[in-house]
């Protein structure tokens, strides 16, 4: 599984960031940072998937 | 955001709407009542409904409707965000009250001077103060409830008034360093201007936040010191301080903004747990639950209504949109839409599938949405840790009256408590 992260859709709502904190930060205007490159750890996947799953402005997506 | 907080409108009562698909009313009080079950009917039958009232108005209730409108900021402007019978005289793109006022391309540089003052890392160090606030009210209030045997089990507390009000304001003078005595005259402002906008009867000069806030500022220009306003005091934009218009504006705004909205929320939350002792039980079972239950409380109860006035004609859910209409936004008529929630209806605590727009969508995303999760996770925390069992008082749905306006939430919420706990003797956890 990978993360695709969409800057510009994202718009600071920071749901990944408190659902996923191993994979998203947050920068000084609150807006995401994708932590990991390439595949998700299988162990946090189900992590992965509520940041996608709970994005308001779906700027997060997973593939594979 | 209005500045026609001394306009004189109408005042009293106005007609019941007939019909809310053509004739709704959002600040009467038959709205207030039963404003979800209004969003559901018309759903279903008109879900772009429209008013005569406040020289023309559109309500759209389906998701997609309220998030295309929001997420569109070329057909309709942000110039003013609350419908009243008034049209607002400040200019765009700056507006009243900048950013929530303001368009692209001003909006981004006016959010841009606030977003690191309220996003979560500069907002965790607020969370002790908040906590300890929380304390110390639902101390004073279990002081005074008297029960039948004397103490607080059975004692009949108007929450509303006793609790959830205050934690807003105490968290919001602090940051905007004014004080917190002043939080009944905060909320006389902010009462008239979302309950009823422009239709309070005169008002003194002298008595309206405007002048309130002008003197606050002269205030931290005298007496310069270390919180918000003083912050946007000094900022300097390419070697040029703010205008006095725009920081005043931008103030009015962090106040209206910070304090009514996140009194709803609370109090929605602990009217809904009053209702739900699984719910309860399920929160002092499973504190890991807490995070998710914020967010399912937000989507259902979400307390706030945006507006927008259309900018160039444009079509919405097959109806006609015309310039100069105005169009409110209702986020949580969209949060309760089953096309778009299973289960919309229905509050499901754990809800791991939950894209809610309690705080908007698109540029305005709400700037204080940190701020206020964290206000409302505390307040519940702390209050189920004290009060783990308590119901509403009154089987009369009527003893709990929810505001008018584009701001809904309970203003009366009299619970009985069932059972206390004593206080944690822990240090606050931060």
């Amino acid at each position: 599984m990978r993360i695709a992260y969409d800057r510009s859709a994202c718009q600071g709502h920071n749901r990944c960031y408190l659902l996923a904190p191993e994979l998203f930060d947050v920068d000084d205007e609150g807006f995401a940072i994708l932590l990991v490159e390439g595949d998700v750890p299988t162990e946090l996947e189900d992590k992965a998937r509520l940041a996608a799953d709970n994005c308001p402005e779906y700027a997060i997506t997973l593939e594979g | 955001m209005s500045e026609d907080e001394t306009a004189q409108g109408e005042a009293g009562p106005r007609p019941s709407p007939t019909d809310w698909a053509t004739d709704f009313d959002h600040t009467h009080d038959d709205y207030a009542a039963a404003a979800p079950e209004i969003w559901d009917d018309l759903r279903g039958r008109c879900p772009v409904a429209h008013t005569d009232r406040f020289g023309g108005a559109w309500l759209p209730t389906r998701h997609e409707d309220v998030s295309a409108i929001a997420h569109d900021t070329t057909h309709f402007t942000s110039n003013s965000v609350i419908v009243s019978d008034f049209r607002p005289s400040t200019p765009a793109p700056v507006g009243f009250a900048p950013p929530i006022t303001s368009d692209p391309p001003f909006h981004d540089f006016a959010r841009r001077l606030l977003l690191p003052a309220f996003s979560p890392k500069a907002i965790r160090p607020l969370e002790e103060s908040t906590r300890i606030l929380c304390r110390s009210l639902i101390d004073a209030l279990l002081a005074e409830a008297a029960g039948p045997d004397g103490g607080p089990e059975g004692a009949v507390v108007d929450v509303a008034t006793a609790y959830t009000q205050h934690i807003p304001v105490g968290v919001i003078a602090h940051m905007l360093g004014v004080p917190p005595e002043d939080g009944d005259r905060f909320r006389l402002f902010i009462h008239r201007i979302l309950e009823k906008p422009g239709q309070n009867g005169p008002t003194d000069t002298e008595d309206t936040m405007i002048f309130y806030l002008i003197q606050v500022i002269e205030d931290h220009k005298a007496n310069p010191r270390d919180d918000l306003i003083g912050y946007l005091l000094n900022l300097e934009v390419d070697g040029k301080q703010l205008s006095d218009d725009h920081i005043i504006g931008t103030v009015a705004l962090l106040l209206i903004a910070g304090i009514d909205t996140t009194w709803s929320a609370i109090g929605a939350s602990i009217w809904h747990l009053a209702q739900h002792p699984e719910h309860r039980q399920r929160l002092v079972d499973d504190p890991a639950v807490m995070p998710f239950a914020v967010e399912e409380m937000l989507r259902a109860y979400a307390p706030v209504t945006m507006a927008r006035i259309v900018a160039e004609d444009v079509e919405i859910g097959g109806r006609q949109l015309v310039k100069d209409d105005w169009v409110l936004l209702p986020f949580p008529a969209a949060n309760r839409d089953p096309e778009f929630f299973d289960r919309a209806d229905e509050v499901v605590l754990d809800r791991e599938k939950n894209r809610h727009s309690a705080f908007g969508l698109g540029i305005h995303r709400c700037l204080g949405s940190n701020l206020a999760r964290m206000e409302l996770r505390v307040a519940l925390e702390e209050w189920m840790a004290r009060v783990p069992d308590f119901e509403l008082a009154s089987a009369d749905p009527s003893a709990v009256r929810w505001s008018t306006g584009q701001v809904r939430g309970p203003r009366a919420l009299p619970l009985r408590l069932l059972r206390t706990a004593t206080p944690s003797p822990v240090a606050v956890a931060s």
